[in-house]
């Protein structure tokens, strides 16, 4: 009879009818309205981001080089996020399961005491297994609790820290052995509460190439240039009208990509202190990997997997797909992942602290995709990259914004830690007051 | 009990031998001792009241998982002669049975392509795929899609591959499940849950040929419909359930229409007549004026139209000409313009909900789409629309408002008795009711609203012969005995001229006329087919 198993808690007699809605003709005005409706939260978060960089004063040197650190820092955790979204799952809030596994791996690989690239690389390695066995678990664990699958992920994430603890406080030292006066307390039980990287992994991965910014810029928009102009030539030997909305976006973006480059090599050329930014481009490389990762696997058999298990898990089973495999599949994938981004978080950060550093990583990361634009069933590459720039940009102005208005650099602080949590309660809030209208029409 | 297996003598040429099935729900029995056979190329019928078991037996025999969480079924299956354990709906799949089930298996985000290749996609390999798997090769579009047309192509329908399912008309979304099954390349065995109660009659009669045409290429086919003349004209053997029990099986040639009613239901169905009141001194309840609907497939191109207060006004028509979007136009559901008055005042167009607070329901032909709660108990699915447009059914506590517990059950245990709603009682949920049943709930639930005028588009559709005279007796009773107006749309003229006072008969977007239900076939035949105009 009911044919959609996610339109079950909607009144009886809206349902159906939104899908009837969504194919009629809009007039200018009602897609205006629509268009704000629908990206309510990052309309609001890119106000709030224009006002707070005014009252900041920072200078755009300034501001760049801090964005671009948060970025290069952030992305491939928030990346981590769009597969279990894509799976029908949520947000993953468990990714912290496998930023403790990357974690676990850069104790360990600092205890050994190597560092730079190859410690980097071996960071990797070593986390790879655990990240995937946790994913494992956690997939499983979410199987059982369908519905209920970003909750049971959150308190799975507390739980997990609770393992974590009693591994790195009570273990370290008398079950697992490890002689290190730097890293173990003086009892020689438990680790030290924060952990330096100066010596080792800090920057490892950051420091392979960096650019001056404009030339970054400019590199990229090359590339982006010849990548758009290919997809259009292509296109238009297809010659098909669905082709005809993406043709105009792809339009778009070469012209914006043009101006782009334009500025980059002006700025290049000039005395800009912008030349003094430096871009860790290696980063920034992996970092468009794994978005080329997100888009390439949305082609795949897999990806269409995760889509149709995502859209309808009935439908999906009774095509003969394997529902639960495929949805353990997309966690593992995810876990993994936050693993590797965990990695390239702290070799950033330069130092961290061991029993909280990866707490709210789940958090932030879930918040910055919300406030790019994502929803619980929605989630892609771009959602993640505005999201990470919305997000870190209110970090970096609040506090400054903050001291400007209040004149006190303390309070300043203050604003920032309130902004931190702000941002999560209010983009969730938000998304749940979006959802609310939405689902009023 | 003449056994169909007896005629033959190699056992070989079987395709599909179900044995000694049976089925407990919960301590329920819904099937005893079912046994059925069909050869390469057999189409074969199978009827039964609502709740009778039909899907059930097609559920265990597609290997469904609401019958293993439930404890499995008795009985063997043997597919070309070997048992077979169907375990899983892949599993069946890969035996070469293919189902098209009574509710729609579509993803409706998906474009049509997606839907006929879900988890059979054509892939093509890149470099990841070498060495990462068959998983991750990529989707090779466009084979997806020349495949895709070609199953369209061989159902005739000439709609874009790779449009979107959802608002898609009913009927087109019930063909791609079809062309679905079609493009499966393994198939021996399909099995066609009600494929037409969705559909009008051109429709299904194209859905009938299609059907032959299949079932000449070899594939035998198991078909399930409550119109028994489809039955007559495709079937060669049929099997009659009842209760779970098998009454009878037989071969066409040996029985009629007649028959099979009396032997589904155990009585003789009489029709439903009744005396038409005189309308012409009544005022005009609602009236709609130059109507026009963006429905596709049914879209209405400018319609007067005047209800009179207390009728039965029947909507009849061909299939595409748009007597389906006259109700669904006035209700919100579609786009439309025009002037509609409502007791003296105007209609919100689209705008569901202001309509149905003006005292108006629906009962959607697409009864499928418009979602029960499954996890919810009859009783609450029944007022819950009722609750929520009216505040009905609600007692009142100072500033809480609480369910009326007693008011609802009694309620819903009237609109059971009356629509025969077969199930464990009121609590029980509508995820466990056969599809037919389900369905009375959904017109249960229209009518718990107590509109002043009832829009109902083809009531009867997907419920069994018996069922139907309940149903039409039922409106008939509510308009006598509340003055409930009823505006009736159906694709079955024996049912419009049942009990509707006047039927207009809408060709190409307009009305064409209103005749009376003693008019002549011939009159209504001729304006269907847009001879006359506005002769009546
Ligand atoms: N998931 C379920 N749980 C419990 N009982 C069920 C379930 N599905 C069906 N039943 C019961 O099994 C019986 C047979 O149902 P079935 O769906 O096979 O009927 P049907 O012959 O297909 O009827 P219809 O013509 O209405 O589709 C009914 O009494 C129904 O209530
Ligand atoms: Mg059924």
């Amino acid at each position: 009879m009911n044919k959609k198993h996610n339109n079950e808690q909607k009144p009886a007699l809206t349902a159906g009818i939104e899908e009837i809605k969504e194919i009629k003709h809009l007039t200018p005005g009602e897609k205006i309205k629509k268009f704000l409706v629908n990206n309510m939260v990052t309309i609001l978060f890119v106000i709030l981001c224009g006002i707070g960089l005014r009252l900041s004063g920072l200078s755009m040197a300034f501001y760049l080089n801090d964005i671009v650190n948060r970025i290069a820092r952030n992305s491939f955790l928030i990346l981590a996020l769009i597969i279990p979204v894509m799976a029908g799952m949520g947000l993953n809030f468990a990714i912290v399961l496998g930023a403790m596994a990357g974690q676990a791996a850069i104790i360990f690989v600092t205890h050994w005491g190597f560092g730079g690239p190859f410690g980097i690389l071996l960071c990797a390695l070593l986390a790879a297994p655990g990240a995937l066995f946790l994913g494992w678990m956690t997939g499983r664990l979410l199987n059982r609790a369908r519905g209920k699958e970003m909750i049971t992920s959150l308190i799975l994430g507390f739980f997990a820290n609770g393992v974590y603890q009693l591994i790195f406080l009570l273990m370290i030292g008398t079950i697992i052995p490890m002689q290190n006066e730097v890293l173990v307390l003086s009892s020689g039980i438990g680790l030290r509460t924060t952990i330096d990287l100066s010596d080792g992994l800090r920057y490892g991965l950051d420091d392979i190439i960096r650019t001056p910014f404009p030339l970054f810029v400019l590199m990229f928009s090359a590339v982006a240039l010849v990548v758009l102009v290919v997809l259009l030539v292509r296109m238009r030997s297809r010659q098909l009208a669905v082709d005809a909305p993406k043709r105009k976006k792809l339009i778009m973006w070469s012209v914006f990509t043009l101006v782009l480059l334009g500025w980059s090599l002006m700025t290049h050329f000039s005395l800009s202190q912008i030349n003094l930014v430096r871009v860790p481009t290696f980063t920034m490389l992996v970092i468009a990997v794994l978005c080329l990762f997100n888009i390439f696997i949305v082609k795949t058999k897999l990806g269409q997997d995760f889509r149709s298990v995502g859209q309808d898990q009935h439908i999906a089973q009774v095509s003969g797909i394997n529902v639960d495999r495929t949805r353990i599949q997309a966690i593992m994938i995810s876990t993994l992942l936050a693993a590797w981004g965990h990695i390239i978080f702290l070799q950033n950060l330069g130092a961290f602290s061991t029993y909280g550093s990866h707490e709210q990583v789940g958090m932030f990361a879930s918040a910055a995709i919300l406030i790019g634009g994502a929803s619980v069933s929605k989630a892609t590459v771009g959602h993640a990259i505005l999201g990470a720039v919305l997000f870190h940009t209110l970090f970096i102005v609040s506090p400054l914004a903050g001291r400007n208005l209040m004149g006190d650099a303390q309070l300043g602080e203050y604003f920032r830690t309130f902004v931190a949590y702000g941002v999560i309660g209010v983009s969730l809030g938000l998304h749940a007051w979006r959802k609310l209208i939405q689902s009023r029409k | 009990m003449q056994r169909i297996r007896d005629r033959t003598l190699s056992k070989e040429s079987f395709v599909l031998q179900m044995d000694g099935i049976g089925k407990e729900y919960y301590g329920n029995r819904v099937l005893n001792d079912i046994s059925l056979a069909i050869r390469p190329g057999e189409i074969h019928g199978i009827v039964g009241e609502n709740g009778a078991g039909k899907s059930t037996l097609m559920n265990i025999l597609f290997g469904m998982a609401v019958i293993h969480s439930t404890g499995g079924h008795d009985g063997t299956i043997k597919i070309d002669g070997k048992p077979s354990h169907i375990s899983s709906p892949l599993q069946a799949m890969q035996l070469g049975i293919g189902m098209v089930h009574q509710e729609f298996m579509l993803i409706p985000g998906y474009s049509i392509t997606e839907n006929i290749k879900l988890n059979r996609e054509i892939t093509k390999d890149n470099i990841f795929s070498r060495f990462a798997g068959e998983r991750v090769k990529t989707l090779n579009v466009e084979a997806m899609q020349k495949d895709a047309r070609k199953s369209l192509d061989t159902l005739n329908m000439n709609i874009e591959e790779w449009a979107v399912v959802s608002g898609l008309p009913v009927g087109h979304k019930q063909f791609i499940e079809i062309a679905r099954e079609l493009d499966k390349t393994n198939l021996k065995l399909l099995v066609f849950d009600e494929p037409t109660a969705v559909l009008t009659e051109s429709e299904a009669d194209r859905l009938l040929d299609a059907m032959k045409h299949i079932a000449q290429a070899g594939i035998a086919i198991l078909f399930i419909t409550h119109r028994l003349h489809e039955i007559i004209e495709v079937c060669d053997t049929i099997t009659v359930l009842r209760d779970g029990h098998l009454v009878v099986q037989k071969e066409k040639e040996n029985t009629d229409i007649y028959e099979l009613a009396e032997m589904m239901v155990g009585s003789r169905i009489t029709d439903v007549t009744r005396e038409i009141p005189d309308i012409s001194a009544k005022s005009t309840i609602l009236s709609v004026k130059n109507l026009q609907v963006d429905m596709p497939g049914e879209s209405v191109k400018g319609v007067d139209l005047e209800v009179k207060e207390g009728e039965i006004l029947g909507i009849g028509g061909l299939a595409g000409h748009g007597k389906l979007g006259i109700s669904n136009g006035v209700m919100g559901l579609y786009d439309s313009t025009g002037t509609v008055m409502f007791r003296g005042t105007p209609v919100t167009l689209n705008n569901p909900f202001s309509v149905i607070n003006q005292g108006l329901a629906f009962v959607s032909e697409d009864r499928r789409g418009v979602g029960l709660l499954l996890n919810s108990s009859i009783e609450l699915n029944i007022v819950f629309s009722a609750i929520q447009a009216h505040n009905e059914f609600v007692i009142k506590r100072g500033p809480f408002s609480q369910m009326d517990d007693k008011a609802i059950r009694a309620y819903a245990r009237k609109m059971i008795k009356d629509l025969d709603i077969r199930c464990t009682g009121p609590q029980q949920p509508t995820r466990r009711l056969s599809g037919g049943n389900q369905q009375k709930v959904c017109i249960a639930r229209a009518l718990a609203l107590k509109p002043k005028l009832l829009f109902v588009s083809e009531p009867t559709r997907g419920i069994d012969i018996g069922a139907k005279k309940l149903v039409l007796e039922t409106l008939v009773r509510l308009n006598k005995e509340f003055g409930m107006t009823v505006v009736m749309t159906s694709s079955e003229l024996a049912e419009l001229r049942s009990i509707c006072g006047r039927i207009a008969i809408v060709t190409e977007g307009k009305i064409a006329g209103v005749l009376k239900p003693t008019d002549s076939d011939v009159d209504f035949g001729l304006m269907m087919a847009g001879e006359i105009n506005a002769a009546g």
